[in-house]
């Protein structure tokens, strides 16, 4: 019986790992929740940058102020730009009727992104812009993890002209397919694959290069990317900063507890044969 | 102080048979002395049942059943509400956490034959229990308005359109209360979610208690602790369930809660499982998902559903999956109840059901792709087959009958597949059918050569 059990619990498992979604893989965000000094930064890049935009109508910015260690003071000079009371939710003045008509669709609320998209994808795709001159891309922009994004690279100046530089691709290739992307010193990699006429698959590397420089360095770019993403993280369920660490003290008590409850048991018992 | 206590008991029990319940119900209750394991569920399942009714009742408090605010009333719940989050938590696991524990309830019924009589009745009650469990899951997983709430309800709610004569149309437009999936539909069944089912769950849990008490528990052995009383009355294998089944069901109670807010607190979406990533998009009827799914405690049959190319047959599957189970212990009439008791080839056929069940779990999660969509086939038929083994195997049956059922079930095979035969899918068809066959063939054909399929004695009292 026992045998069985870990029979169904190992199926049960592989059935999670298996059920993990396909596509490109995108670059690991590895952010870090517990981090204030990068939420703060984050949140300021975000209110720079993106809340022109950008709603995030859930969030409040004295509770942003709160969970990320600034006073009332500190939360109005460095966040409060597009509102004038602390107590309100971040929203934007962009009436959505008009932001449809600018840009082909109106730009999201981003409260809830890093919960629909997850962290690893939003850091990818704020990362891999490139510069497209085709006449069809209103901004000459497109995205690796987006493709023909309707929104233009807000941090262009941060990062710089990105440039996309196709590998090469052996004749009589087909069913060519991104799978993944890597980080190369200032580089990012586009790795595909694709499908020989004899069956066998090869790959291709794709190289996304920074061509015109901005005022970050690739690697501080990529850094200055993390904490936007670790911010949306956060935005997404502040109570994630509460939870965890109110959940040690609640499983402690409960296995403590638990222990109590097995020798109550146990000492009941002792006279049922 | 003690005089005053006994007196207003007496008081009490004059006016109200407090004692009598209290004696018939829990302290002179006798309950066999050998439950394992798999006898913590059905206790557990009453405390899920109460945390969700207590949780529930605190985000009905604050939720908003209407398409323009319910999507926002959650956020709020989980932002701006005190404990909103842990609540909401608590709630959203606690559905899955339902689910695990009653497959695992009825997992245990299955290998200790607690279906059989006299707990027939009892049975069917509890599974009565389990379709009204699947109706509030369908109802609630509307309620948080995303895209999977809304899609999923679209989906299953058209289901019903699948029915013939002009009946399915009506009766999805009367589900749903208009056209689509709307306003209308989230706030009816937001009704049906806190008020109506719960109070049909209440009842019936109820009943099933009634029902066990008057029968008794059965136990890992299928033999009846009632059959051997001492002189007093009392059955000799059975033991007091206060204090000794409380005290043993509260340290169960103590592991399922170290479980339960581990994944709470840390894993509350558990990998997409619990929370769909997609459900974190409000609810828009003008963009369709990539992937609709549902939650996975219904895509064992949904994965039947997807696999039959014929909606209505499909839906006609679908539903003859859940409700098998109803007729249970009239198609398993094997006298030994317990699997420790019976033979290789029934212990074969049930871990295998169980493995069908997951596989299907998974395989109902998984954008369909014509090998999966054939396995799914496939692994449905093994699903209702095991039923008619559980029913092949009542009785002795003859070397002539054993082929006559094995040829039967043969020439019905074929006559699915040649209905659904699709030239594309040939080899595909082909070679998965030795799927079904293989396992006709074992759990059909072996009995009558060898002796697989006998029972060993069961013993008087239980080990």
């Amino acid at each position: 019986m026992k045998r069985f059990l870990a029979v169904l619990i190992c199926l049960g498992w592989s059935s999670i790992v298996l059920g993990a979604a396909g596509g490109v893989a995108p670059l690991e965000a590895r952010i870090d929740i517990e981090d204030s000094p990068s939420l703060q930064r984050g949140a300021q890049l975000y209110v720079n940058y993106c809340l022109g935009c950008h709603s995030l109508s859930y969030m409040r910015y004295d509770r942003v102020g709160r969970d990320l260690g600034l006073d009332a003071k500190q939360t109005e000079e460095n966040l409060l730009f597009a509102s004038d009371r602390i107590t309100e939710p971040m929203n934007i003045s962009m009436p959505p009727e008009k932001a449809a008509k600018w840009f082909g669709v109106a730009p999201p609320d981003l409260s809830l992104i890093a919960r629909s998209r997850g962290a690893d994808w939003l850091y990818s795709y704020l990362v891999t812009f490139y510069s497209d001159p085709d006449p069809s891309r209103p901004f000459k922009v497109n995205n690796v993890m987006f493709g023909d994004v309707g929104m233009p690279h807000v941090l262009q100046g941060l990062q710089g002209v990105q440039e996309y530089i196709p590998g090469d691709i052996p004749n009589e290739a087909t069913n060519i397919q991104p799978v993944g992307l890597e980080i190369r010193a200032d580089d990012i990699l586009v790795r595909k694959s694709a499908t020989m006429p004899d069956g066998s698959h090869v790959e291709i590397l794709d190289t996304l290069k920074v061509v015109q420089a901005g005022e970050m360095d690739p690697s501080i770019y990529r850094s200055a990317m993390r904490d936007l993403v670790n911010f949306l993280v956060y935005v997404g369920e502040p109570a994630r900063l509460e939870r965890q660490a109110l959940g040690f003290w609640v499983v402690l008590f409960l296995v403590f507890f638990t222990v109590l409850l097995r020798a109550l048991y146990k000492e009941y018992w002792r006279d049922v044969h | 102080m003690r005089a005053m206590l006994n007196g207003l008991l007496a008081w009490t029990d004059a006016r109200f048979p407090l004692s009598k319940l209290w004696n018939e119900h829990l302290a002179r209750y006798y309950a066999p002395k050998n439950f394992n394991f798999w006898y913590y569920f059905g206790g557990l399942a009453l405390l899920v049942l109460v945390m969700q009714l207590a949780t529930g009742l605190w985000l009905a408090m604050f939720y908003k059943p209407d398409a323009a605010l319910a999507f926002g009333s959650v956020e709020y719940i989980m932002r701006d509400v005190q404990w909103g989050w842990l609540i909401r938590y608590m709630h959203s696991t606690g559905a899955s956490a339902f689910f695990i524990i009653i497959y695992l309830h009825m997992f245990r019924a299955l290998m200790y034959g607690s279906y059989k009589a006299p707990r027939e009745l009892l049975w069917v009650i509890g599974m009565l229990i389990y379709l009204c469990l699947m109706a509030e899951a369908f109802f609630g997983y509307l309620l948080p308005w995303g895209q999977m709430s809304y899609w999923g309800a679209q989906v299953i709610i058209s289901l019903f359109g699948a029915l013939p004569f002009g009946i399915g149309e009506a009766l999805a437009l009367w589900i749903r209360g208009d056209y689509v999936v709307s306003d209308a539909t989230l706030s009816r069944f937001y009704s049906l979610h806190v008020v109506g089912i719960p109070l049909l769950l209440l009842g019936l849990v109820a009943v099933h208690l009634m029902a066990l008490h008057e029968v008794g528990s059965n136990n890992p052995d299928g033999v009846e602790i009632k059959k051997n009383k001492d002189a007093a009355g009392v059955p000799a294998d059975g033991v007091r369930f206060h204090p000794y089944y409380t005290v043993k069901d509260l340290w169960g109670v103590g592991v399922f809660l170290t479980l339960f807010m581990l994944v709470v607190f840390y894993a509350p979406e558990f990998g997409g499982w619990f929370l769909e990533s997609a459900n974190f998009v409000p609810a828009n009827p003008l963009q369709t998902p990539e992937h609709i799914l549902p939650v996975w405690y219904f895509t064992p049959y949904y994965a039947i559903l997807r696999a039959i190319p014929d909606k209505l047959t499909g839906v006609i599957a679908m539903f003859a999956a859940t409700l098998i189970f109803f007729v249970l212990p009239w198609l398993d009439r094997h006298p030994v109840k317990s699997i420790r008791y019976r033979s290789l080839l029934f212990k074969g056929a049930l871990m295998l059901f169980a493995v069908t069940f997951i596989l299907l779990g998974w395989l109902g999660t998984e954008p369909p792709t014509p090998f999966k969509s054939e396995l799914g086939l496939r692994l449905g038929e093994l699903y209702f087959l095991f039923f008619f083994v559980l029913w092949f195997y009542s009785k002795e049956r003859s070397v002539r009958f054993g082929y006559a059922i094995f040829g039967i079930v043969m020439v019905l095979m074929v006559i699915a597949d040649v209905i659904r035969f699709d030239a594309s899918k040939q080899m595909l068809i082909l070679t998965s059918a030795l799927i079904p066959v293989a396992y006709s063939a074992i759990f059909l054909l072996l009995p009558m050569h060898t002796r697989l399929n006998e029972s060993r004695a069961v013993p008087e009292r239980v080990n």
